[in-house]
């Protein structure tokens, strides 16, 4: 299993026990599953029973009034030949490009800029003051900045202006207003909000590599993207893993920024499977459907991170030669 | 771990072409002049929103969002603050977020405990499924919840949303701590044994001190994410005596009182805390941010 293998590496193996009788070791052992208890007994309570009680639901057809009706798999067969169902994950290939794809590319090269050129030719504190101002963005609360950033591209918003006084008055437009333009303006914002993470993360790996490896590259003559690429990009492999994993799965649960923005609207242009989950919900109160879509979601999410975390183990085994 | 290259002994550099270093010095400069604008793109919302939070709405209308204000006008500020109650806002996010990161912590120690240190047996296993459930989408979770909140009379109120995400945020905590504690040094652990201190007394008299730093940090993280969360409160939390900042802002789009001033100065006020947070965590921050990416 992926995870027991990432885990086991973050383990050294035990330091053998002196032999104590097999029974007396059970006691002591068991005696730790009543740490467990409380957070089990919550676990189950907030996150497992819901859970189930979703999968239940997303078999039936429920106001959210009275008792559920069983329908089986109806739900699915209707989110097959639901068009804003695959609208919805059309727009989740967009986010996973905004969020993921990008930061992830424009983030390892401010990283190495911002720590191989910046902070090596000036003043760490240059770097550091550029570094947070990439970050700030990561610590709002993400609807707020949605909300500032919907007035700034209204059609009388500050982005227009700014296009009139630069002498671009030609290109003022609706942007969140217009199926055509308003996701490719949702992607702009994400990659905004998304952007500081993944260079505030390898920013802080880059500076666990030893020094003497970019000064004897430098020595032998090797450039900077020879640096960037027989020293920066290994060493900080299993940051862009666990990056790339977390703006993943933030990509396909993004829900504030679109409520904020767009609604999923203008037609469906912007909408997302988990604004379209609370949609169906909260405002059509449809709730097997919402569920069914809800757990659509929920196992693409799981297949991803599996997936993910599978990949990290193998490549950290494949590192030491097993 | 990635392959590291050993640094070869290599020979002394031979004196490179002062031209190099010429070019070498302007080109310096070139990249801090591109990295630094791009910075400064970064940080154009916030003067937009500066600019116009103090604008009054004759200037707004004439001038348009560019202009620079004739007057102080600080009547869309005060207008968000009554209208929204905003220190009872404020209060409630506290509450929340405060609680959370308390009992988050102190649940993720206890799991933690019995998988990294006890060692239970399937800790793998659990562990994993820890990380999984960090990572569901809420809305795999919400309407059970929010059904059951409304039949046990939970449903409005801010305990509701303290539970949920001391739940949710404990998972990731559990993960996080399981792995450090797999680490911690068993010398320790068996010389308090031998001294005849049992598991309770060796949690809080020798793995607790040992951990505060981490915990310090997640402490930070989790008051941080559970303070800018969104769906779940904007579906528990219906009235103004029980909103977080974050929804009673966005409740407020689009209604005729949130003219432009008005919405970048409830915007303003509302990140306020947040900025200061993260100026006054920085330093933690930047250390903990790769915690759950370092082995």
């Amino acid at each position: 299993m992926a995870v027991s293998e990432t885990l086991a590496t973050a383990q050294p193996a035990a330091t053998p026990t002196p032999p104590t009788s097999s029974r007396r070791r059970r006691g002591r052992n068991a005696a730790y599953w009543l740490y467990l208890l409380p957070g089990a007994v919550l676990f189950v309570l907030v996150i497992g029973a819901p859970l189930v009680g979703t999968l239940y639901l997303s078999l039936t057809k429920w106001s959210g009034i009275g008792d559920p009706i069983w329908v089986g798999l109806d739900n699915y067969q209707h989110l097959l030949q639901d068009d804003v169902f695959w609208a919805s994950f059309r727009n989740t290939v967009w986010m996973l490009v905004a969020m993921v794809v990008v930061p992830t590319l424009l983030g390892l090269l401010l990283a190495a800029v911002l720590f191989d050129v910046i902070g090596r030719r000036f003043k760490p504190r240059t770097a550091a003051a550029l570094r947070a101002a990439f970050y700030l963005p990561q610590v709002l609360p993400v609807v707020v900045a949605g909300i500032v950033w919907g007035w700034i591209l209204r059609p009388d918003g500050a982005f227009n202006s700014l296009l009139d006084a630069v002498g671009l008055g030609a290109l003022r437009h609706d942007w969140l207003g217009d199926p055509g333009t308003a996701l490719p303006a949702v992607m702009a914002v994400m990659i905004w909000v998304q952007i500081g993470y993944p260079v505030v993360v390898f920013m802080a790996a880059l500076q666990r590599v030893d020094p003497e490896l970019y000064e004897a590259a430098e020595v032998d003559g090797a450039n900077w993207v020879h640096r960037f690429r027989a020293i920066t990009l290994p060493q900080i492999r299993p940051e862009t893993f666990v990056v790339a994993l977390t703006c993943t799965i933030a990509a396909l649960k993004v829900f504030g920024p679109i409520f904020a923005l767009t609604r999923g609207g203008p037609e469906n242009a912007t909408n997302v499977p988990s604004y379209f989950a609370y949609y169906t919900f909260f405002k059509k109160l449809q709730v097997g459907y919402g569920s069914a879509i809800s757990t659509v979601l929920t196992l693409i999410i799981v297949v991803v991170a599996v997936v993910f975390i599978w990949m990290q183990a193998r490549s950290e085994r494949r590192d030491r030669g097993f | 771990m990635a392959v590291t290259l050993t640094p070869s002994t290599a020979p002394v550099a031979p004196r490179r072409p002062v031209r190099d270093r010429h070019h070498r010095g302007v080109s310096r400069w070139v990249v801090l002049t591109v990295v630094t604008l791009a910075a400064l793109a970064m940080l154009v919302p916030f003067a937009f929103m500066l600019l116009n939070a103090f604008k009054s709405p004759g200037d707004y209308s004439s001038g348009g969002p560019l202009s620079w204000p004739t007057e102080f006008y600080t009547k869309g500020l005060r207008t968000y603050w009554t209208e929204v109650n905003f220190p009872l806002k404020l209060w409630n996010s506290a509450l929340i977020a405060g609680s959370v990161a308390v009992l988050g912590v102190a649940v993720s120690l206890l799991n933690a405990y019995a998988l990294g240190i006890g060692r239970v047996r399937g800790r793998l296993w659990i562990v994993g499924l820890f990380l999984l459930a960090n990572m569901l989408p809420q809305e795999a979770l919400i309407y059970p919840l929010y059904y059951v909140a409304k039949q046990v009379g939970l449903y409005n109120t801010q305990l509701s949303v303290i539970i949920i995400f001391t739940v949710i945020q404990s998972a990731f905590g559990t993960y996080l701590l399981a792995s450090v504690m797999g680490t911690f040094p068993r010398s320790l652990l068996e010389a308090a044994a031998l001294d005849g201190a049992g598991k309770w007394t060796v949690l809080w008299r020798v793995v607790f001190p040992n951990l505060r730093p981490t915990l310090a940090v997640l402490l930070i993280f989790f008051f941080i994410w559970t303070w800018n969360e969104f769906l779940i409160p904007l579906v528990m939390l219906i009235d103004n005596q029980t909103q977080t900042i974050p929804v009673a802002l966005a409740s407020l789009q689009g209604d005729r009182l949130m003219d432009a001033p008005t919405t970048n100065a409830g915007a303003l006020i509302s990140l306020v805390p947040a900025i200061l947070f993260f100026l006054i965590f920085q330093r933690t921050l930047a250390r903990g941010i790769t915690a759950g990416a370092e082995k």
